[in-house]
């Protein structure tokens, strides 16, 4: 019943805050190595989605499954699986009261239990790959937004998830800050990373994308690869939203 | 003329040992106020934050009681009323112990909450998205922030707790104004003791306020709440 193709699979996620449905029976399989990005006009529920994936927001209707086991309805084993589902905020959320070094390794040592020694040398191997090392013993308040971004993608990796979940992850940077965090986004998406991304960057999307999916009104309007989406007459709506990015950019 | 004054020094030499020692009572029930009120009010302000709503209504009715009523009337009530009515005969100095950490608890309890509920509601998200449970967020992220936040505010509380000692004196505690008053009642000398005693008040209160303010520089971060070097607690 479940394909084994799939590592993550998303089945008729609703979720409402009062009258308003932010969600609306969005279902989706995702592939081992697999980036899709979403993207489309503010509060159609996108950053909710990958909330209620990781149960961070429960979702009212809906199952999640990772590697074949069930996500929604775990109960205290939740804790276990969002280890497995790294996830990236758009403010980044470093622990305020910890250098680098000490945000990415707290959890390998509280919740995985690992030695505070093999901690330490994983966290820097983990900076290393983003590019944060020679900050290592440096407070998030003594980081710019793109380092305190990078080492909150490394904080995730840290865990070895088997799929991260990016939840707007420029939206607080400036544009040349934002280069230096999509390009660890991108290199982590060349090295086979299962990846959902949340973004308004649509240069970066079409560049990474696996699967662009197009939400609106709480519900995937449009999906397909970059180039169908570029070239096929069917995703007129995801075009002209696009589109509007482009005429901004150029009136700016 | 120079009679009396050097007849008050003489006395003040005299009795000076004795009300020292009035000083280890005082400093035992300012550290009484302020532990108790840590080891109490901290888990409270938890539960009046993260707690279920029986929880949050049994913390504020005991706040209520103990910052609602004077510390007197809550010495006289526990020492004269609540304590015999247990058939509990506890020396007064026990009773103020208890008295005094009770109302420090609920006092510092509500320093503590302010600091939890200003830190923002991402640090939980982050803790909990790395598969920490609400304990461990709790435990490893929310209170060592809230601690640090909580400093100079709670530092604020030991000039308060100092001075309120001194009401202990109502039910015989020997701390500094008890003694001190016994040797005015003993010498008939007035000014110059309680002039000494009002000293020995100050300086507790400023080597107190020194102390804390160089723990507040030890344990501060770079950038995250009140910085090293920040004057405002001087």
């Amino acid at each position: 019943m479940h394909d084994d193709d799939y590592i993550l699979k998303v089945e008729g996620i609703s979720k409402s805050y009062g009258q308003i449905k932010v969600l609306d029976s969005v279902s989706f399989n995702v592939r081992k190595g697999e980036t899709k990005v979403f993207i489309g006009p503010s509060g159609t529920g996108k950053s909710t989605l990958l909330r209620c994936i990781n149960q961070l927001t429960e979702p009212e209707e809906g199952r999640v499954w990772l590697n074949g086991e069930e996500v929604t309805h775990s109960g205290s084993r939740i804790n276990a699986f969002r280890q497995k589902m790294g996830m990236v905020f758009q403010n980044f959320y470093l622990f305020d009261h910890l250098t680098a070094v000490r945000n990415v390794e707290i959890a390998l040592i509280k919740v995985r239990g690992m030695n505070p020694k093999a901690a330490r040398e994983k966290a820097l191997a983990e900076l290393r790959q983003v590019g944060m090392e020679d900050w290592a013993n440096h407070y998030p308040a003594e980081l710019s937004g793109g380092q305190a971004q990078r080492v909150s993608i490394a904080r995730a990796l840290a865990m070895d998830p088997d799929v991260m979940l990016f939840d707007e992850p420029t939206s607080a940077l400036d544009p040349e800050l934002t280069r230096e965090v999509l390009e660890v986004i991108k290199k982590l998406a060349r090295d086979g990373m299962t990846m959902l991304v949340v973004t308004h960057e649509m240069g970066f999307a079409t560049s990474v994308a696996n699967e662009i999916l197009f939400m609106e009104g709480g519900r995937i309007a449009e999906q397909g690869s970059p180039e169908e989406l570029l070239n096929d007459p069917r995703f007129s709506r995801t075009k002209q939203f696009i589109g509007q990015f482009r005429e901004y950019d150029r009136g700016a | 003329m120079l009679e009396p004054a050097m007849d008050a020094i003489a006395i003040l030499i005299d009795w000076f040992p004795y009300l020292l020692s009035g000083i280890a009572f005082t400093l035992a029930l300012v550290l009484a106020s302020l532990g108790l009120g840590v080891l109490f009010g901290l888990p409270m302000a938890l539960g009046q934050v993260y707690g279920t709503r029986i929880v949050r209504f049994l913390v504020a009715v005991y706040v209520w009681f103990f910052r609602g009523l004077p510390v007197l009337v809550l010495l006289f009530l526990f020492y004269f009323g609540i304590f015999p009515a247990l058939n509990l005969d506890l020396p007064a100095f026990v009773v103020a112990i208890v008295v005094l950490g009770l109302r420090g608890a609920a006092y510092q309890s509500q320093i503590f909450r302010g600091a939890i509920q200003s830190i923002s509601e991402g640090q939980m998200i982050a803790a909990r998205s790395l598969g920490m449970s609400r304990m461990q967020g709790i435990r490893t992220i929310i209170l060592p922030q809230a601690v640090r936040i909580a400093l100079p505010g709670w530092s604020n509380e030991y000039p308060n707790v100092l001075t309120d000692t001194a009401v202990c004196y109502a039910i015989g505690v020997m701390e500094l104004l008890t003694r001190t008053s016994q040797i005015v009642s003993q010498t008939y000398v007035t000014m110059p003791i309680y002039l000494a005693a009002a000293g020995i008040y100050i300086l507790m209160n400023y080597s107190g306020m020194k102390a804390l303010h160089i723990l507040e520089n030890r344990v501060a971060i770079p950038g995250f709440g009140p910085q090293k070097g920040d004057t405002h607690a001087r």
